[in-house]
Order: structure tokens, then sequence, then C-alpha cells
């Protein structure tokens, strides 16, 4: 387990410890963002193979021998997507905040409760 | 303090589900075999220098178009939950401190209830770092998506970065107005040509979204890799444009329509 890998799953738990200790909406949506990070981290850090380069064709790495040399792409591919959705899911959630917001005028979770049983 | 228990025994529970998954990793010494045919036959088949991109534009370029759907169905919903209208009707808004509304005020009818302060104006530094930075941002922007086949980089950094130099404008330019027809205009044609292009694969080369539709050129070149710079512009144009909108719609209108003519900037531009 690299160091990497650790730092992914730290942050995870930092973002759900975020989650469910903060009361306001903000924070809550700032946690989430941190279990993101750590997420994409952890998938970056499976596909690193030591010693290797980045998965580029270029002078330092030849077309021939590429598979010998290079990290594997996929996981950087899945990555790369993942940064986008979880950008796109920010926004709606910081919408849905916006929104909550000129309802009630608070951002503590606690005024929310139609969805508490 | 029973809250502060449950918090801490849901996280010893999760840490407890993924332990066995931290304990299994195992660090590979060799490519997984899927990975190692993309580098083998790769280079050779789509001839793009970028193995990241050529996974992500054509061997899964499916996904690519359901993820550019996702964005632009979240795009759609922030623009759909901070509608204009919907202020003209309550009247519960009219009381909050901060007068942030939904979407950019073509017509500059501002709800004067709205306007209980007026936004600041853009210090100088903040003016003229806008306007040094802006083109370049731009070309920034289109370089990296560009060059999405040759380094690293790609439609959705390069419209990320656009959409950055637009966020600048709209913080240096209170009154900045964004023409929403260039840019629907704009995201609709790069969103369908995105589509298009793969059609075309299917008639013209192996299937959908297959980048062999053009001639594959010299590897390492600008013009090469068949439609990959092709597409990866039409999703830099696409991820820009809807990102500058979620920003337009985001950003708070100003206080008073007349007052925004004394902007601090000297200039006003269309864009």
């Amino acid at each position: 387990m690299t160091l990497v890998t650790f730092i992914g799953f730290a942050l995870i738990f930092i973002g759900i410890w975020g989650m469910l200790t903060r009361k306001n909406i903000i924070r809550i949506i700032i946690g989430f963002s941190i279990i993101d990070t750590g997420i994409h981290l952890v998938m970056v850090s499976i596909g690193y193979l030591p010693g290797r380069t980045a998965p580029i064709i270029t002078s330092a790495v030849d077309k021939n021998t590429a598979a010998s040399q290079i990290v594997d792409p996929i996981p950087s591919a899945l990555v790369l997507t993942a940064i986008v959705i979880g950008l796109a899911i920010t926004a709606l959630m910081l919408t849905y905040a916006v929104r909550m917001y000129r309802e009630r005028t608070s951002m503590n979770i606690d005024d929310y409760k139609e969805l508490k049983w | 303090m029973i809250k502060k228990f449950f918090t801490i025994v849901t996280i010893l529970l999760f840490a407890l589900m993924v332990l066995p998954l931290i304990r299994q990793i195992v660090p590979f010494t060799e490519l997984a075999p899927v990975a190692a045919s993309y580098a083998e036959n790769g280079p050779d088949e789509l001839g793009a220098a970028n193995l990241v991109t050529s996974v992500i534009v054509t061997y899964r370029g499916l996904d690519t178009l359901g993820e550019v759907t996702v964005l632009f169905i979240a795009t759609a919903g922030v623009g759909f939950l901070l509608r204009r209208d919907e202020e003209n009707e309550t009247d519960k808004a009219a009381e909050e401190p901060t007068g942030s509304d939904g979407s950019l005020d073509e017509a500059g009818t501002a709800p004067s209830a709205e306007s209980a302060h007026s936004p600041r104006k853009a210090s100088e530094l903040l003016c003229s770092g806008s306007m040094l930075l802006f083109p370049l941002l731009m070309l920034f922007g289109v370089y990296i998506f560009l060059h999405g086949h040759l380094t690293p980089g790609g439609g959705f950094q390069g419209g990320v970065v656009i959409a950055s130099a637009f966020l600048l404008l709209m913080l240096a330019r209170v009154s900045f107005h964004l023409n929403h027809f260039v840019i629907s205009f704009v995201e609709s044609i790069s969103g369908f040509a995105y589509v298009v292009i793969g059609v075309l694969g299917i008639f013209l080369a192996a299937g959908f979204l297959d980048n062999r539709i053009l001639p594959l050129g010299e590897f390492g070149s600008l013009l090469s890799a068949g439609a990959i710079p092709l597409i990866y512009s039409l999703v830099g144009l696409k991820v820009g444009t809807e990102l500058t909108n979620v920003i337009a719609t985001m950003k708070m209108k100003p206080a008073h329509p007349d007052e925004s003519a004394s902007d601090h900037c000297p200039r006003e531009e269309e864009v």
C-alpha cells in the first residue's frame, strides 16, 4: 500500500466524518468533495506501477515497448470521468443549497426536517 | 453525545467494510491485460500519442458521450432550479440579505425588492488583470483541447480553463452580460456534431465513435489520430460553454441596472 492510497482512504474517512458531524449545508457539500478527492487518489494509486512513466508516447517512451514502460491508462481515464461528474454533482448540490436558503433563510441542516423520520 | 457515538460507530463500520480492500491491494508489476493491449495496439491503431486520450475518446468513447450527457443534464438542472421567473412569484426571497438571482437579466428588469445592497466594484487590479489574462486563458484552453491527443490534457480540461476565463471576466465586470444565444448555439452545435461524428464512424469505419473516419496522419503531429482532435475540440467547446452557463446562472445580478453603467472597468464587451 503506497502513501497515496493511504492518503486517499484517509481523505474518504475525513469526508464521511465531516458529512456526518457538520450542520452547515455548505460544509456537508465540502465533505462530499473531500470524499470525491479521496476516491480519485485511491483509483489513481491502484493504476500506478512503480518506476514507470505517464501513458504518453514521446521521445522517452518507445512505441513498441510501451506496455513495459507506462502506468495503467485506464484508471487515469476513469478518474478524469469521475472528476467531471463530481464537478457536475457539486454544482447541482450547491444549487440545491441556494434554493433551500431561499426557502428558509437557513443553512443549518437541522432546520430541514421533511425527510427525517 | 449519542450522535457523536453513532458517528464514530458509522465510520468504524465503514472502515471495517473497506479494510479487506485496503489489505488486498497488491501493487501491480505488470499492466492488466486490457491495458496492455491498449498500450501495444493503441498507438498504431488510433495514432494518438496520449493513450489516456485514446481510451477516453475512442476505446471508451460511449462512456465519454454519457459523461458529456451527465454534465449537460446537471447544467440543465442548475439552470432550472435557479431560474429567474420564480423570483417574481415569491416575496419571501426579497427578505434575504443576499440578492442572489438565478440567471443574468438580459432585459434589465431587476425586481427592485432584490436590490437591498449594490455589489462592490471590482478593484483596479482585478480589472486590469482580467483584461490581460482573458485572451491568454482562452488561448491556453484552446491549446489544451487541440493537443489532447499529444500532451496531457483534452476537451474537459481545456473547457474548464475557458470557463475560468469567463469567471474572471464576470468577477471583474459586475455588469457583464453573456450573450446566451451564442452560448447555447455553440453548445448545441458541438453536442450535435459529436454525435454525428460518432454515427459517421458506423458507416465509414469500424463502429460508433471510431476515430478512423479521417486519415490517421503522421504519428505525433497536430493533425493526426483521425477524428480525435475534432471530437476533443467539440467536447472542449461544449464543456466550456456549459460551465460558463453554470457560472453565469449562479452569478449575482447587478443591483440596479442603471448603476452598472458606471462600471469601474473602462470598456464592456459582448461575448
